[in-house]
C-alpha cells in the first residue's frame, strides 16, 4: 500500500498552485469514479439480497409444505405397518434415533474435545501442541461420508462386514465433532482472563485444581454453548448414518443392536419412496404422502436445530460473566 | 458468573422430565390399527419367536404388507425384513445369518451348491412369489400409449434414435402425431434387478439394435438417470419427451408403450405378465420343487406381456432348527395364499402368480421340514 | 511441585490432544485396510465380481471420473459462491450499518444451520423444476461456449444444478471467514484512504481486499473442501454419468464420489464395499490436501498480521 505510506516529514508545501491542484483531485472526482462506486456499491447490496433468496425460499418451502402433515401423532407414532399411501405412519422412531446417536456423540467427544482444549490452552507447548491445533482444523474438513466409511471400516474389524447399529453411527459423528468441540472450548478458555489463573495460583492452588475450579468454573456457558452448536451441527448429518445405521420402521431404543432410523435419513428415504400410485379405490391413499411426511419430518430437523441455536444463545446470554462484553 | 442454584437444578429437571414424557409417548402403532395389537387373534397361532429375511429392496413394499398382514394373525412372530439388496441378501441366507432371502434372481448353479452346507443336507430352493411386469413409461403431451417394437426401444435407450418424430416410431404408429421432440431416456443409476430383466429382454428380442447383455447396471451412459423406481419414474414427470422403464405399479397418469409380442401389441398388464411366466420354462437342472423360472422373452404366446420381472423368496428344504422350519413354512405360505397375494398386489402393484404356479409353490413348501 | 493429581490431569489432557491424532491416523489406517481387498485385486476380479463395476476397467481407471466429477462440482460451486461470498461479507463488514451487521451475520449463518438434506429435498422437489427455462437459455444463447452446449436437458439434473445446491451450501461458510478477515482490516488505512478522497469502493479495493487476500483463498479452499464432501444434495440431485465431460447442462455426464458411496453402499457386497471405501480415500486424501493448504495460508497470515 504504497500510496498510504505518509509523506516523509517536512514543511507542508502550500504553494497556491498545488492546493488548487489537490483541490480539484478531491473535489473534482470524476464521474467514471463515482459511477464505479455506486455499481460497486449496489453489487454489494445485491449479493446480500441474493444470498436471501434461498433461505427464505428453503423455509417457506419447508413450511408451507410441512406443516400440514405436523402434528401430535405424527410425531408420537412409528412406521410400522405403514405401507402404500396410507394416511399414518410418523416420526417417533426417527427422532428417538436421533436424540440417542447424537447423545451418543456428544458423550464420546465433549471429554476428548474439551480435555484436548485444556491441553491446548493450559499445557500445550512445542511441537505437540502445534500439531494438534493444526491438525483439529484439518479435521473439521473431513467430509462426512469418509466419517461414515470409517466407523463402519472401525467395526467391520471387530463384527464383521454388515454392521449396522446405533453406536458405528455415533462414532461416525463423533470423529466430525471432535473438531468443532476442541474450536469452540479452546477458544472460551482463552477468553478467561489470565488474572484469575494468577490469582489461584499465588494462593497455592495446583494447577490442574485452577484449571477444573476456576478456569472450567468460568467458561462453563461458553462451553455449553460450543457444545450445543457442535451438535446443532452434525443432528442434520445424513450420510454417515445412511451408511452406518441403516433405516428402520420400527422403534429401536437399542443403540448396541440392531438398525435405527435418524431424521436426516427419514427424509431421504421418504424422498426416495416418492409418489404412490394409488391403484386401489377402495383404500384411502394419498398420492404425495411420501413427500408430506419428508417436508414435515424436516420441518422437525430444522426446528430442533434452531431450538438447539437458540438455547446455546439464551446459554450465553443468561450465564454470561457480567465483566465479558 | 453467579449461577442460580434453582435454576440449574430446574433446567436439569426440565429436560429430565422432557425426556421421559417423550420416550413413554411413543409407539409403535402407527396405523391406529387394533389388530395389530393383537387381542383377540392371540389364540389363533402357537407359533412365536424371530424370522430373520434379507434381501430385494424392490420386494420391500411388498414384504411390508406381507409382514403386516402375518403379524396381525401371528402377534408373538417378529418378522424382520432387512432390505440390503438382491446380492446382500443371498450372501447373507448362504452363510446362514437369515432364515430366508427375497432376490430378484433365482440362485445360479454354484449358489445352490454352496447351499447345502447352509441347509443341513437339504439345499436353497427358489419360491417365485410375486410378478411385475415392467412396463414402459413415457411424458409425451397428449400421447398416452404408443406401439413400440424390441428394436425400437432399443434404439431410443441406446439413444440412437433421439426424435420423437423419428421414422421408426412413425411407422408403428399410424394416425399418432408425434411431436418434434427430443427423446430422453431415463434408466435406473442403481444396480437393479428392474434393469436387469429389461435389459434380458431387449438383448434377447432385439439382439441387432441392442448390442449388450443382460446386466443389473445400465449400459449405456450419457443419459437421465435416477435411483430407484420412484427416482425414474418423478424424473420422466418433470421432463417433457421422457422414457423409462418402471414397475408398472408406480406408472400412474403417464403413458405407457405397447409392446410387440409376435405380431400383435400388448400392454401391461398383471394378467399378460402371469401368461408370460406360465409360458416360460423352467431352468434345467433343478429339482422338482426348485422353481426358478427362465423367462421367454420371444414367446408369442397370445395376449403374453414377456417384459417381466419375477421375484423369488429363497428357502432351504431343511433348517436344523424346527422353530426356524415352522415359521418359514407358515409365513411363505401366507405369502403365497389368495389373501398374502392381494395383499402384495395392493400395496406394491404387483400381479399376482397363477393360481397353478401358486399350488406349484404351496407345494413345494410343504417339503420345507427341519432336520431330523 | 506437581502432585500425582496434578500429573494425572496433565497427562489426561495431553493424550486426548493425541488422540486427536490418532482418531486422524485411525481414520487413515482403517479406510486403507478395508479398501485392500479392492486395491490389491488383480485386474478384471473387480468388474467380474461387482455387478456395477464397468467392464475391463482398473480401480484407478473407475477412481478416476469420479474425481473429475467431484472436482468439477465443487469448482463450479466454488465460482458461484465466491464473489457473493465477498460481496455479502463486505457488505456486513463494510457497508450495512453498524449495528445491524451481528444481526445480518446471524442470518447468513442460518444458511449454514439448514441440514444438507433439507437442500436436497428443497433442491429436487422445488429448486429443479423451475431451473429448466434458465438453462435452455443458456444452452440457447451461450450454447458456443462448450460447457455450456446444449440442448439442455430436462428435468435439469444437470451438474450445474447441483453446483448452484452447493454455491448456496458453502455460501455462509465463506462469508464468515471473509467477515472475521475485513473487520481486522487496519483501520487507520481505511480512515487514510478515505481521507486521502477515496470514494468507499476505491478504499475497499485499496485497504480492505489486499489486507484480506490471504484469508479469501483460505476461505474458498474451506468452501472447497466441504463442497467436495457434500454427499445428500448430488445425490438427490443429479442424474450421473462416468465421463470426463466438462458439459454443464447435459446429464449423465458426471458423478461425485461422496454421492456415488451413498447410492451403492446400501446394496454392495463385500468388494464393492471395499472399492466404495477405495473411493472415499481418494476423497479423504483429496479433502486433506485442499483443507491442508487452506489452514497453512491461514496460520501464515497470523503469525505475520499485527491485527492479533
Amino acid at each position: 500500500m504504497t500510496t498510504l505510506t505518509p509523506t516523509p516529514a517536512g514543511p507542508p508545501d502550500l504553494t497556491p498552485d498545488s492546493t488548487a491542484d489537490t483541490r480539484a483531485l478531491l473535489a473534482g472526482m470524476d464521474t467514471r469514479r463515482r459511477v464505479t462506486d455506486k455499481v460497486m456499491t449496489g453489487l454489494v447490496v445485491a449479493s446480500f439480497v441474493i444470498a436471501l433468496i434461498p433461505l427464505i425460499s428453503v423455509s417457506w418451502t419447508v413450511l408451507s409444505n410441512g406443516l400440514d402433515r405436523f402434528n401430535l401423532n405424527f410425531l408420537s407414532v412409528s412406521m410400522r405397518g405403514v405401507f402404500g399411501g396410507m394416511d399414518a405412519g410418523g416420526i417417533y422412531h426417527a427422532i428417538m434415533g436421533t436424540l440417542e446417536i447424537t447423545a451418543l456423540a456428544a458423550l464420546i467427544s465433549v471429554p476428548i474435545g474439551l480435555l484436548a482444549a485444556i491441553y491446548l490452552v493450559e499445557y500445550g507447548r512445542g511441537a505437540l501442541a502445534h500439531t494438534v491445533t493444526f491438525f483439529v482444523d484439518v479435521m473439521t474438513g473431513i467430509p462426512s461420508v469418509v466419517a461414515g466409511l470409517f466407523a463402519y471400516a472401525l467395526f467391520a474389524v471387530v463384527f464383521g462386514p454388515g454392521v449396522r447399529f446405533g453406536v458405528v453411527g455415533a462414532v461416525a459423528l463423533s470423529v466430525l465433532m471432535i473438531p468443532v468441540v476442541v474450536r469452540s472450548c479452546e477458544e472460551m478458555l482463552r477468553l478467561v482472563p489470565n488474572e484469575l489463573r494468577e490469582a489461584a495460583l499465588a494462593l497455592g492452588v495446583p494447577k490442574w485444581l485452577t484449571v477444573v475450579k476456576v478456569v472450567l468454573r468460568t467458561a462453563i456457558a461458553g462451553i455449553g454453548t460450543g457444545i450445543m452448536l457442535a451438535v446443532a451441527r452434525v443432528i442434520g448429518e445424513t450420510a454417515p448414518l445412511l451408511i452406518t445405521v441403516g433405516v428402520i420402521d420400527s422403534i429401536n431404543f437399542n443403540v448396541f443392536d440392531g438398525r435405527m432410523m435418524t431424521l436426516p435419513v427419514y427424509v431421504y428415504r421418504q424422498y426416495s419412496q416418492g409418489l404412490v400410485p394409488c391403484n386401489d379405490p377402495a383404500a384411502i391413499c394419498i398420492p404425495t404422502i411420501n413427500y408430506d411426511r419428508a417436508w414435515a419430518a424436516a420441518l422437525t430437523l430444522i426446528l430442533i436445530v434452531m431450538l438447539l441455536n437458540l438455547a446455546a444463545r439464551l446459554l450465553t446470554r443468561v450465564f454470561a460473566p457480567k465483566t465479558a462484553r | 458468573m453467579k449461577l442460580s442454584l434453582h435454576r440449574r437444578v430446574g433446567a436439569v429437571a426440565l429436560t429430565g422430565a422432557l425426556a421421559i414424557s417423550l420416550a413413554a409417548c411413543g409407539s409403535d402403532n402407527a396405523t391406529g390399527d387394533a389388530a395389530t395389537a393383537g387381542t383377540d387373534t392371540a389364540a389363533a397361532s402357537d407359533l412365536s419367536g424371530d424370522l430373520n429375511a434379507a434381501g430385494s429392496s424392490a420386494q420391500e413394499s411388498a414384504m411390508e404388507a406381507w409382514r403386516a398382514g402375518f403379524q396381525a394373525t401371528n402377534p408373538s412372530v417378529n418378522v424382520n425384513y432387512d432390505p440390503v439388496g438382491s446380492g446382500g441378501g443371498r450372501t447373507q441366507f448362504l452363510e446362514g445369518g437369515v432364515q430366508f432371502a427375497g432376490s430378484d434372481a433365482a440362485l445360479s448353479d454354484e449358489e445352490i451348491e454352496t447351499s447345502k452346507e447352509t441347509c443341513v443336507g437339504g439345499q436353497a430352493i427358489n419360491l417365485p412369489t410375486y410378478i411385475s411386469p415392467i412396463a414402459v413409461v413415457f411424458n409425451l403431451e397428449g400421447v398416452k400409449e404408443l406401439n413400440l417394437s424390441p428394436a425400437v426401444i432399443a434404439g431410443i435407450f441406446d439413444q440412437k434414435i433421439t426424435n420423437w418424430n423419428a421414422a421408426e416410431i412413425a411407422a408403428d404408429n399410424p394416425g399418432v402425431t408425434l411431436p418434434d421432440l427430443a427423446i430422453s431416456p431415463v434408466n435406473r443409476s442403481d444396480d437393479s434387478g428392474t434393469t436387469k430383466n429389461f435389459t434380458d429382454y431387449l438383448a434377447s428380442t432385439a439382439p441387432d439394435a441392442w448390442p449388450y447383455k443382460a446386466d443389473g447396471v445400465f449400459p449405456v451412459a450419457g443419459g437421465q438417470s435416477a435411483q430407484g423406481t420412484s427416482g425414474v419414474i418423478q424424473t420422466v414427470q418433470g421432463g417433457n419427451g421422457t422414457i423409462t422403464y418402471a414397475d408398472s405399479s408406480k406408472v400412474g397418469e403417464l403413458g405407457t408403450a405397447k409392446i410387440k409380442v409376435g405380431d400383435a401389441w400388448v400392454g401391461h398388464s398383471p394378467e399378460g405378465a402371469a401368461i408370460a411366466v406360465d409360458a416360460s420354462p423352467r431352468v434345467e437342472g433343478r429339482i422338482p420343487t426348485d422353481i426358478a423360472i427362465k423367462i421367454d422373452r420371444n414367446t408369442t404366446e397370445a395376449d403374453a406381456y414377456p417384459l417381466v420381472l419375477t421375484t423369488y423368496e429363497i428357502a432351504c428344504t431343511v433348517y436344523a432348527d424346527a422353530n426356524d422350519a415352522a415359521l418359514v413354512k407358515a409365513f411363505l405360505s401366507y405369502v403365497v395364499s389368495d389373501e398374502g397375494q392381494t395383499a402384495s398386489a395392493s400395496a406394491a402393484g404387483s400381479a399376482p402368480i397363477s393360481a397353478e404356479l401358486a399350488a406349484e409353490v404351496q407345494a413345494a413348501i410343504d417339503t420345507i421340514k427341519a432336520a431330523a | 511441585m506437581e502432585g500425582f493429581a496434578g500429573r494425572a490431569f496433565r497427562w489426561t489432557a495431553t493424550g486426548a490432544g493425541a488422540l486427536i491424532l490418532a482418531v486422524l491416523a485411525a481414520v487413515a489406517v482403517f479406510l486403507i485396510i478395508r479398501a485392500w481387498p479392492a486395491m490389491s485385486a488383480r485386474s478384471g476380479e473387480l468388474s467380474e465380481k461387482i455387478n456395477w463395476f464397468p467392464e475391463g476397467q482398473s480401480l484407478l481407471q473407475f477412481i478416476g471420473p469420479l474425481v473429475w466429477g467431484t472436482l468439477l462440482a465443487a469448482a463450479i460451486a466454488l465460482i458461484i459462491s465466491m464473489p457473493l461470498s465477498v460481496g455479502i461479507a463486505l457488505f456486513i463488514s463494510h457497508y450495512a450499518p453498524r449495528r445491524l451487521a451481528n444481526t445480518l451475520g446471524y442470518v447468513i449463518d442460518l444458511l449454514a444451520a439448514i441440514p444438507s438434506v433439507v437442500y436436497g429435498l428443497w433442491g429436487g422437489l422445488w429448486l429443479i423444476p423451475k431451473l429448466q427455462p434458465a438453462w435452455a437459455w443458456l444452452a440457447d444463447n451461450f450454447g458456443w461456449f462448450p460447457p455450456f452446449a446444449g440442448p439442455a436437458s430436462d428435468p435439469p439434473r444437470v451438474i450445474l444444478s447441483v453446483s448452484l445446491v452447493l454455491a448456496v451450501m458453502i455460501l455462509p461458510i465463506i462469508t464468515a471467514v471473509c467477515r472475521e478477515v475485513f473487520l481486522q482490516a487496519p483501520v487507520l488505512h481505511e480512515e487514510a484512504a478515505l481521507a486521502l478522497g477515496a470514494t468507499r469502493w476505491e478504499m475497499v479495493r485499496m485497504a480492505v481486499l489486499p489486507f484480506g487476500r490471504p484469508g479469501i483463498i483460505s476461505a474458498a479452499m474451506l468452501g472447497l473442501g466441504r463442497a467436495l464432501g457434500e454427499t445428500m444434495a448430488v445425490l438427490m440431485i443429479l442424474s450421473p454419468g462416468a465421463l470426463y465431460s466438462l458439459a454443464l447442462l447435459k446429464v449423465g455426464q458426471q458423478q461425485t464420489i461422496a454421492a456415488n458411496i451413498a447410492l451403492q453402499f446400501p446394496e454392495a457386497d463385500p468388494l464393492g464395499v471395499s472399492t466404495l471405501i477405495a473411493t472415499g480415500l481418494a476423497l479423504f486424501v483429496i479433502t486433506l490436501v485442499v483443507n491442508m493448504a487452506a489452514r497453512a495460508i491461514v496460520a501464515r497470515r497470523k503469525d505475520f498480521s499485527g491485527a492479533n
